[in-house]
């Protein structure tokens, strides 16, 4: 494997487990380790840990630090208090996205964004360039790791884990822990779709907290688990199914997008007259109901003979066991309900247009 | 798992099955750990001809789709039916109940040209 690959303070860990290890957005990252269904089914119906210690923690600070996040992100900030936390995105003037990240505000003036591994770079890069006076952009990515843990009983873990402790925050909110190590961060966020917390914490304190956790009767998930959980909820995926060819609103995100925020955030104008418009397309969810091959990205989705769109990520949904992906097909082909067929490898498979999610966590 | 010695390998993970004609095809021990959980096989048509190194088939896992290259030319004369219904079993028996076709070979294939079990694996490093 390549040596130039980063490794998480947590590589060693996921070595002694006989993890199989991957080349993921310049780092190794774990793919699985007992398997990818076994840890998809362990996080659905009980708890999961994931090393997320690859994703990027830049801080933003200063005097007008919330009025300078305004205008480069597309949901409002101002409705956030401190200790609250938000899904947004950072686009590209035509409107094209350049990350999705969660937003976490720590203090009136003072914030954590947590961003793509894959894209840390370039959001580092498009926010100095828009860096205004006042505004204090730090990238402390290398200094944090994280760690996932989702699934129904993760608020049981974490009181079992840390009784003194008092409750979890609560959903999209955040806690400041003061350790000896420095500060760390408690969030009540994920990316599987079940209940859940983040923790980001220095370095040194990783390999600890990963054996306590485990320790809790917590399974080891990789990359490859941590993939099928999104996709069952429909979470779209940066470099996949979110680019810079298409909008957050094509991509189903309007929610997290606010036009009607006063502050013309980078990318509002070309949003507004593409709504005007009327959007080209729609990411749109796909089913394959019949047993036949896995959906994955790439495979064309075909009405006919017109090619509509190619599937943007695509996978055999554990928790279904039937055929699911995304394309972003083009306007009057979006509604649920539609048939269309799959092209893999020359052969037909029928789909059908399905509204996301895919997959209803079960209420806890 | 130790390999049957009677197994011949590529360096892309087929085993093909000596002294028997026809000759059953299928996948190593170290292929279908590395690729994990199996769930789809797409096999070929029985009577199709292949070519040597020639891919055949298509085997599946969560993550990845494998293209399975054939060890010699010859026909497809049966294919694993079982698979259809458990793809799994290429994970849990990857050298008898996981086999994946049976080929025909058009000649004596060379058998020399092809890698002992103990040179595939040193191959695996």
């Amino acid at each position: 494997m390549a040596t130039d690959l980063k490794e998480t303070p947590l590589h060693a860990e996921h070595d002694a487990q006989g993890a199989r290890m991957v080349p993921f957005a310049g780092w190794r990252m774990p793919v699985q380790y007992e398997g990818i269904l076994p840890e998809h089914r362990a996080v659905r119906a009980s708890c999961g840990v994931f090393d997320i210690s690859h994703m990027g923690q830049l801080f933003v600070e200063g005097p007008k630090a919330a009025t300078w996040l305004e205008r480069q992100l597309t949901n409002a900030v101002d409705a956030l208090a401190p200790g609250q936390a938000h899904y947004t995105l950072l686009l590209h003037p035509n409107g094209g996205v350049i990350d999705d990240l969660i937003l976490y505000r720590l203090a009136g003036e003072r914030f954590l964004l947590l961003v793509n591994a894959a894209k840390l770079e370039e959001d580092t890069a498009c926010l100095r360039d828009r860096l205004d006076a006042g505004v204090h952009l730090d990238n402390r990515s290398a200094d944090y790791a994280g760690l996932a843990v989702q699934g129904p009983r993760a608020a049981d873990v974490a009181a079992q884990l840390w009784p003194e402790h008092s409750a979890l925050p609560d959903r999209n909110h955040v806690r400041i822990l003061a350790t000896p190590q420095g500060e760390a961060f408690l969030c009540r966020t994920g990316y599987t779709g079940e209940d859940g917390f983040e923790l980001f914490v220095p370095n040194a304190m990783a390999t600890d907290l990963w054996k306590t956790i485990l320790a809790a009767d917590v399974t080891p998930c990789g990359l490859g688990a941590r993939d099928t959980l999104r996709l069952e909820m429909g979470y779209p995926l940066n470099g996949a199914d979110l680019s810079p060819e298409h909008s957050p609103l094509e991509a189903g995100l309007g929610f997290f997008v606010s036009l009607a925020k006063p502050v013309d955030f980078v990318g509002k104008g070309a949003l507004i007259v593409q709504r005007e418009a009327g959007l080209p397309s729609r990411l749109t969810g796909l089913i394959m109901p019949d047993k036949g091959p896995p959906l994955r990205h790439g495979y064309a989705i075909m009405k006919g003979d017109e090619k509509l769109a190619e599937l943007t990520s695509g996978c055999l949904s554990p928790s279904l066991g039937h055929g699911i992906g995304m394309a972003y097909l083009p306007s009057g082909h979006t509604k649920p309900g539609l048939d269309l067929e799959v092209d893999i490898r020359g052969r037909r498979f029928p789909v059908t247009t399905v509204k996301k999610p895919f997959y209803h966590p079960k209420k806890s | 798992m130790s390999i049957p010695q009677h197994l011949k390998f590529l360096e892309s993970h087929e085993w093909i099955a000596t002294g028997h004609d026809p000759a059953a095809v299928g996948i190593s021990d170290h292929a279908q750990s590395e690729m994990g959980e199996i769930v789809f096989v797409e096999l070929p048509e029985i009577g199709r001809e292949v070519e040597a190194g020639e891919a055949f088939a298509v085997v599946e896992s969560v993550k990845a789709a494998s293209d399975i290259y054939a060890p010699v030319a010859g026909q497809i004369v049966e294919a694993n039916e079982a698979l259809g219904n458990e793809p799994g079993l290429i994970n849990e028996d990857p050298y008898e109940k996981g086999w994946l076709v049976k080929i025909k070979p058009a000649a004596e294939p060379a058998w020399d040209q092809l890698l002992s079990p103990e040179d595939y694996e040193k191959g695996l490093g």
